[in-house]
């Protein structure tokens, strides 16, 4: 009872409603440990796999807990500018983080990379391209292809660089489908409806994306490097469990179990 | 001031839909008021369902069904050479779906309010059913055609979920109003997704206060 009234006092004073029925639930939903306090954590789809692993891995060796929301990040920003009550930000990109930083959202000093985005091209269809997804993208024999929206998802914006790079985007800007983000980017093409993705590397090699497709790994040298960055919002300037959340990335151990996702370590 | 191509898109969407609903749903409705079938609980069931299904229920299947890897869709690939997913005409397919009960309801409600007695009078004048039917019953279910259509209409101009799951946002295609104020939003346009908003709070208004202002003297139990 204890814990929860402290967690529950906590939420309250910081954001009632809401954040008081979060952390209510959080609180209860650990009723083994000691969830001292809890971070609500705003995740770029590409990185919501690694998340889920990450908060079982965090909430078991820390006294506190997470709760996490995944969207693209374009969106979590614009919650974020509108008062949405997240403490820590992972974003997809570097230019959210700082302009959060630079109107005084979040805490100045805290931003670090916690990820480097990789492209994979992928296709529901084995026999698509055999490692060569170049030249299958100049070929163009097919009709559609799935990215994110390069408005608002890094990874959208990345594989339109890596079209351009290769040549193809003028020709195949008419072909183009746009998912809200990443993820969505990447059913269109797992339930056939595009013939291929061009998506978060995280994505393809997932242990869910259990269809063995085609897969083409996108040189990092075709796009500008996609490196996500991690904020602490103001909001949480004095959450422990936020703090905590942001020191455990930085963890060595913890950087190899995010390289291992399809990350890369610049 | 914001592109308006989704503008047009959106109120041809909603025009095309109106009018492949209302010959769909005229039979139905008509069929509906006028059985005494067992299956009439079921049809009237089934062509509820998207008043309460989410948009994401209706999307996901429809992903999955209009898929070029599916029968249907990849029938439709081989005889026109186009996916339905990602393009028009499956918003077309999905929004006829998705507005079915605005359509059927207020037809169903009209032809059930007009009753037996005037087509069993014109059968003994010696009119065949359909002559029956155009020159007395649809001009007594006038006020319930006009709600389908506006009813219809209005509804498909405030698809969102749907569309945004099947659609891929292509820009002339599939990037309706609601589209693009989403993105408009995300991206910190808000200007833009002002005016978008702003048009279709002014239009939904008067759609409704057309429907509203024109049953105000014979109510007719919609929706």
């Amino acid at each position: 009872m204890q814990r929860i009234r402290r967690s529950g006092a906590r939420a309250t004073r910081r954001a009632p409603g809401l954040l008081a029925v979060l952390g209510l639930g959080a609180a209860l939903a650990w009723p083994g440990g000691a969830a001292a306090e809890v971070a609500l954590v705003a995740v770029a789809a590409n990185f919501a796999e690694v998340m889920e692993r990450l908060e079982a891995d965090f909430e078991a060796e820390s006294p506190h807990g997470i709760t996490v929301t995944t969207g693209s990040t374009g969106k979590l920003y614009a919650q974020i500018v509108n008062g949405a009550p997240f403490d820590v930000l992972l974003a997809a990109d570097q230019a959210r983080p700082e302009l959060l930083e630079q109107q005084g959202i979040a805490v100045r000093g805290t931003r670090f990379t916690y990820a480097s985005g990789r492209l994979s091209l992928w296709s529901a269809d084995p026999g698509a391209f055999a490692g060569d997804g170049a030249a299958w993208l100049r070929r163009g024999g097919f009709r559609r292809l799935a990215i994110a929206n390069p408005d608002l998802a890094p990874y959208g914006l990345a594989a339109r660089q890596v079209l351009e790079a290769l040549g193809v985007y003028d020709a195949l800007a008419g072909r183009l489908v746009l998912g809200e983000n990443v993820g969505q980017a990447h059913a269109m093409a797992a339930t056939g409806n595009a013939e291929a993705a061009l998506v978060a590397r995280a994505y393809v090699a997932s242990p869910r994306n259990d269809q063995p497709g085609s897969r083409w790994d996108v040189p990092a040298d075709l796009h500008a490097p996609i490196r996500q960055d991690a904020v602490l919002l103001m909001r949480a300037e004095d959450n422990s469990a936020a703090r905590d959340l942001l020191a455990f990335l930085r963890r060595e151990e913890v950087r190899r179990v995010i390289a291992g996702y399809g990350y890369g370590s610049d | 001031m914001p592109d308006l191509g989704p503008v047009w898109l959106t109120a041809h969407l909603a025009g095309v839909t109106t009018l492949v609903l209302l010959l769909l749903g005229t039979p139905l409705a008509w069929w509906l008021a006028r059985t005494r079938a067992r299956a009439k609980a079921v049809v009237e069931a089934v062509t509820a369902l998207p008043l309460v299904l989410p948009p994401t229920v209706l999307g996901f299947y429809l992903l999955i069904l209009l898929s070029p890897a599916a029968p249907l869709g990849g029938w439709w690939v081989a005889v026109t050479g186009e996916t339905l997913t990602f393009s028009f005409t499956g918003l077309v397919v999905a929004s006829v779906i998705y507005s079915l009960p605005f359509a059927v309801q207020p037809l169903q409600s009209a032809f059930e309010s007009v009753g037996r007695g005037p087509v069993e009078a014109a059968a003994s004048l010696g009119a065949s059913p359909l002559d029956a039917f155009f020159s007395v019953v649809v001009p007594l279910a006038g006020r319930g055609f006009l709600t389908a259509a506006v009813l219809t209409f209005a509804h498909t101009l405030g698809e969102f979920g749907v569309v945004l799951m099947v659609g891929g946002n292509i820009p002339g295609e599939t990037r309706v109003v609601s589209i693009a104020i989403y993105e408009h939003v995300e991206t910190l346009r808000y200007a833009e997704a002002h005016v978008l908003a702003g048009g279709m709070l002014v239009v939904s208004f008067l759609v409704l206060l057309l429907v509203y202002g024109v049953n105000r003297r014979n109510p007719l139990h919609v929706g």
